[in-house]
This record gives C-alpha cells, sequence and structure tokens, in this order.
C-alpha cells in the first residue's frame, strides 16, 4: 500500500470538499421556494406535459437498428487506421463481417422496418396470416 | 486448399450459414409460400457433423481462441443430435401454433452456432461472446409466442437474470485478466501454475465470479430461480431444446476452464462446488416431487441432473471427466424426447403440459405412452436405459475421487426422483381418461419419427455404452 496514501488524501479532499460547500449553501443558504422553483428544471423553458408517454414502437426498432450498425461504424474506423497492415486478410475478415450484418439489412428492410406510416403497418400485419 | 488456420472453424461457419441463408429465405419469401426452412437448417447441421467427424483427432486450431479438439467435437456432435431432434420436432409445432418460421429457425440456429462455440472457445472474451450469442437468441425463442403471457414473462426474467450472470462471468473475466494479463485460456493456465498465488485471495474472487456465472447457465441451486418458470413459459419443443443444449455448452465450458486453467487451484474450489452439487441434487429433487405440472417437474429433474453433472465435475479425475461428457448425451436425447412427448401432445390453445392430461395416455395413445415411460426411466436411471449407464459412471467416478458422501447423496435422491417419474407413468397407465378434458390429438409423421430415433439412442447407450464411453474418454484426454 506504499505511496497510494496520497491517492487517498486526495480523495477524501475531493469528497471533503464538496461536501462541505453543499452543507453549508444547505444550512446558511436563504430559501425561498415558488411552484416555479421547485418544477424540474428544463432548459429554462417551462414544463410541458409529462415525459412519461407512450411511442410508437418504430423508434425502438430504428433505436436498435441504429445501434447495430453503428456498431459497424466502430469496426470500420480501426479496420480503415490500420488498413495497411492488415492487408488482404483484413479485407476478407471485414468483407464477411459487411456480408453477415448485410443479411440482417436486407431482413429488415423486406420485412417493412424502414417504412413509416400506415401502409408499412398493415403490411406488416398482412404478411402474418397464420398467427 | 483452405488457410489451415480456418480448419477449427468449420463446423461453426456451417451452422452460420445455414442460419443466414434461413432469414434470407425469410426476408424473400412472399406472405402465403411455405419454405422447407427447417431442411436448411438440417443441411447446415449436418454439414457440422460431418466436418465434426472429419476433424476428430486432428487437433485444429483457428486464431488460437476457436479449437476444435476431441473435447469440443465431441460437444458439437451431442449439439448437432439435439438440433437435428429439435428441428424434426419443431416442424409440426411450428405449423400447429403459427409460430414465425423463419424467425424461429434462424434464431435456433444461431444459438446452436454459439452452443458450439463456447464448447470450442480457447479464450475467456470468446467464451463470454458465445454465452451471449446463445443466451440472446434463447431467451428471444423463450418468450416466441408473443400473445401469451406466461411466455412473455418467462422470456422477461430469463433474460433479466441472464443478463446479471453475464455481468457476474465479465467480472470475473476482468479479474482473472488483471492477475494473469491474458484471457487465453492456455496462457492464464500457464501463469497460475507457474506462479504460487495460492496465497493471493484475488484469484479466488475471479473464480467465484467465473463459478458463479456458470451457475446461472447451469442451474446450480441456489442461481435456479429463472429456470421452472422460464422452461415452464417456453413452447415445451424449445424447453426440451435449450434445457439440453445450453447446458450443455456451458458444461463443456465450464469443464475446461476449471478443469484445465484452474485445474492447480482445485483444492480452492472443488469445496464450493461439492456444496453447490449437493444443494442442487437435494432441491431439484425434492421440490421436484411436489409438482403438478409435467413441464415444472421436468425443470426441476433438470435441476437435479445439473446436480449429477457437478458431481462428474468435483470428481475431476478421468473417470469424471468421460462421465460427464457421456451424461451429457444420455440427458440430452433423453429430455429432448421427453419435451417432445409433451410438444407433440398440445394443441394451440391448451399446452396439455399439466400431470393430469397424462392420465389414460396409454389407452388413447399408446405407443406414445410407451415412448414417454422409457424417456422417464432414463430420466430417473433405471436400467437398462442410457441414464442408467450415465449415473453409474457419475457415482463411481465420486467413489473413486473419495467422496463417498457425494455418490450417497447422488444415489438417495436418484431414489427419490424415481418416485416422481413413476407418479407420471403411473398416471398414463393405471388412471381411466377424462374424455371431456383432453380430445386426442393428431400426431405428426416427422415427430414420431424423431421420437423412434431417440429412443433408439437411448437403449443402444443404455445397452451397449462402451463404444461412446470410449470416445468419451478419448476426447478428455486430449486437453486434460
Amino acid at each position: 500500500m506504499d505511496g497510494w496514501l496520497g491517492v487517498v488524501i486526495m480523495i477524501a479532499l475531493g469528497v471533503g470538499f464538496a461536501g462541505v460547500m453543499i452543507g453549508l449553501s444547505l444550512l446558511l443558504g436563504p430559501k425561498n421556494p415558488t411552484p416555479e422553483k421547485l418544477a424540474p428544471y428544463e432548459c429554462g423553458m417551462p414544463a410541458v406535459g409529462d415525459a412519461r408517454e407512450r411511442h410508437s414502437v418504430k423508434f425502438y426498432l430504428v433505436a436498435m437498428i441504429f445501434l447495430l450498425f453503428d456498431i459497424e461504424i466502430a469496426f470500420l474506423y480501426p479496420w480503415a487506421v490500420a488498413l495497411r497492415d492488415l492487408g488482404w486478410p483484413g479485407f476478407v475478415q471485414l468483407v464477411s463481417f459487411f456480408a453477415i450484418l448485410s443479411v440482417g439489412y436486407v431482413y429488415v428492410w423486406r420485412k417493412g422496418v424502414l417504412e413509416w406510416g400506415p401502409v408499412a403497418r398493415t403490411r406488416g400485419q398482412a404478411q402474418r396470416p397464420a398467427a | 486448399m483452405l488457410d489451415s488456420n480456418l480448419h477449427a472453424i468449420v463446423p461453426l461457419l456451417c451452422v452460420i450459414l445455414s442460419a443466414l441463408a434461413v432469414m434470407a429465405a425469410e426476408a424473400f419469401r412472399s406472405p402465403g409460400e411455405d419454405m422447407p426452412l427447417g431442411g436448411l437448417g438440417l443441411v447446415g447441421l449436418i454439414g457440422a457433423g460431418a466436418s465434426a467427424v472429419a476433424l476428430w483427432g486432428r487437433n485444429a486450431s483457428s486464431f488460437n481462441v476457436i479449437v476444435a479438439d476431441n473435447f469440443s467435437l465431441f460437444i458439437t456432435l451431442l449439439l448437432v443430435v439435439v438440433g437435428v431432434l429439435t428441428i424434426m420436432f419443431s416442424g409440426p409445432v411450428v405449423a400447429r401454433d403459427g409460430l414465425p418460421k423463419g424467425e424461429y429457425y434462424a434464431l435456433l440456429l444461431f444459438s446452436i452456432a454459439g452452443m458450439i462455440m463456447m464448447a470450442m472457445a480457447n479464450d475467456l472474451l470468446v467464451v463470454f461472446i458465445a454465452l451471449e450469442i446463445l443466451s440472446l437468441a434463447v431467451y428471444v425463442l423463450t418468450g416466441i409466442r408473443r400473445d401469451d403471457a406466461r411466455a412473455t414473462e418467462a422470456a422477461f426474467k430469463y433474460f433479466l437474470l441472464g443478463a446479471f450472470s453475464s455481468a457476474f462471468f465479465l467480472y470475473g473475466i476482468a479479474f482473472t485478466f488483471g492477475l494473469s494479463g491474458s484471457t487465453r485460456l492456455d496462457r492464464v493456465g500457464a501463469f497460475l501454475a507457474a506462479q504460487s498465488m495460492s496465497d493471493n485471495p484475488l484469484i479466488l474472487v475471479a473464480i467465484g465470479l467465473l463459478l458463479v456465472g456458470f451457475a446461472f447457465k447451469i442451474s446450480a441451486v441456489p442461481f435456479h430461480m429463472w429456470t421452472p418458470d422460464a422452461y415452464e413459459g417456453a413452447p415445451a419443443v424449445v424447453t426440451g431444446f435449450m434445457s439440453t443444449g445450453v447446458k450443455a455448452a456451458a458444461f463443456a465450458a465450464f469443464t475446461r476452464v476449471f478443469l484445465s486453467t484452474f485445474e492447480p487451484f482445485t483444492g480452492d474450489w472443488a469445496p464450493m462446488v461439492w456444496a453447490l452439487a449437493v444443494v442442487t441434487m437435494i432441491l431439484g429433487t425434492v421440490v421436484g416431487v411436489a409438482q403438478s405440472n409435467l413441464k415444472r417437474m421436468l425443470a426441476y429433474s433438470s435441476i437435479a441432473h445439473g446436480g449429477y453433472l457437478l458431481v462428474g465435475l468435483v470428481s475431476a479425475n478421468d473417470i469424471g471427466k468421460a462421465a460427464i461428457l457421456f451424461y451429457l448425451l444420455a440427458y440430452a436425447v433423453t429430455n429432448v424426447a421427453a419435451f417432445g412427448v409433451i410438444a407433440l401432445l398440445g394443441t394451440k390453445d391448451r399446452p396439455n403440459d399439466e400431470l393430469r392430461d397424462f392420465a389414460g395416455l396409454w389407452h388413447t395413445r399408446p405407443a406414445l405412452a410407451a415412448l414417454m415411460t422409457v424417456c422417464l426411466l432414463s430420466l430417473g436411471g433405471l436400467p437398462p436405459t442410457a441414464g442408467f449407464i450415465g449415473k453409474w459412471y457419475v457415482f463411481s467416478a465420486a467413489v473413486s475421487a473419495g467422496y463417498y458422501d457425494l455418490a450417497i447423496i447422488g444415489v438417495l435422491t436418484s431414489v427419490i426422483s424415481v418416485f416422481f417419474y413413476l407418479r407420471v407413468v403411473v398416471m398414463m397407465y393405471m388412471v381411466e381418461r377424462d374424455a371431456a378434458l383432453t380430445p386426442p390429438v393428431k400426431i405428426a409423421g416427422l415427430g414420431m419419427a424423431a421420437l423412434v430415433a431417440s429412443i433408439v439412442a437411448i437403449f443402444y447407450l443404455g445397452i451397449l455404452p462402451s463404444r461412446v464411453l470410449t470416445f468419451a474418454s478419448q476426447s478428455i484426454s486430449t486437453i486434460f
């Protein structure tokens, strides 16, 4: 545990300073609450309605697909940086990775996930007559 | 022809490509069109099985993280058997219940790919990725009947607890990496063996966290809470698949990590696994007696079977390791068939999985009742079935390792478990059928063929086990 004492003192000072400051303002500060002050802070604008309302399931689908292809980009970037070092084997690996994700892309496209509006909704239902 | 680096992943590739083919076919399927999607899956699985046979004894390895030694190939072949039987049972069930066909088969194949990968993984991170691939697919399969409230509840519980256990597992990997500087199993093992770490408490933390992660997946008590709900809520054919496939894959990785990498610390983890095995065997059996739903009863029986497998693991000798492999195979064919019977007896509106639904089955469907009896006797461990030989080897491993207490508890709980298996048999043969309760259903030929195949396998493993046992003991000699 040698040499870590400084870190412990640093953490204690940080926590202590923040705690003392918040505690002091809690004890000494003037309190004059109004309904506006007690409302949740929303960029200075008056709050409009409740945040807990139902969204279309489309948003979740798009969010999931976004996540998936975002990760694809995250893999693409380091590959682009190390392109020359990785050479052809790296290229083949990346292409097969893309090919797998493309099957998923074709699948969501054909299933109508990327279509918006009432047309897409009825089409999705029509594909499941057996259910 | 092929880069020799790629040999070991050929079985994996076969399954993944067939899953992708199923997905692409589903995307271009016009609404009413009927495609042989299950057949595509069978082609991939048979390819995986054939390549596993071709790779036997060659100790192939890909990129140093996927190894196709005989141990993983044995598990791969087991999973191929489970997959083929499941697809044969699924055909009629998917059509009857109106399940989304393309998604069902694609998820099934992806989870089998994850299981094979888990058995082949030689790196803790690859084990984790494989665990997630198989788990995510199985969560969705559990809740694939979206209009069924119980299935949705089961899937949600399974998902939450599974995610929780994954966190434990990942934390264990982090500690292992922190101690040894690698996640590769061979390197971690070499490092731990070279250094005297016995007095370092962090290694115990790492082993403990990994143990919790595995214990969740094999549903060992006290990490079994999700099992009865998930097994009861899922469609019976999916339950049969996940109670055998997930368990086989998790035990494969469990065995590899604990008996090769953490082998120097056997003295530290053996007492923990010993305790897990004892409570798992006792609770699985005792609570199983009280169930009135057959799927729930078989879920507790599956927990108890996990306990017997842990006995083989804690024995940690050569008989024990071979016994784990043989027991997994015997349990897999038996349990898939038992859940197959339940799946075939169900209807779209009624699962027909209560015990009283089986009353007098002998009088209406004698063949099905006879096949179910064989499965139940094998689960109970009565000769001349596969379950008997499996238990015999597990308990003899415990005795030869000096764990007489485990062997005694195992035999006693087996005797108790025979009671609840035989209760179903008594129901089927001796109780009159209440005609108003359940009208007899039409049984599909494909499902019946799968049942007969599993029964033949149960008797083959029970009467002539020496061939498969030789394979099993060859498999463990390659890695340990």
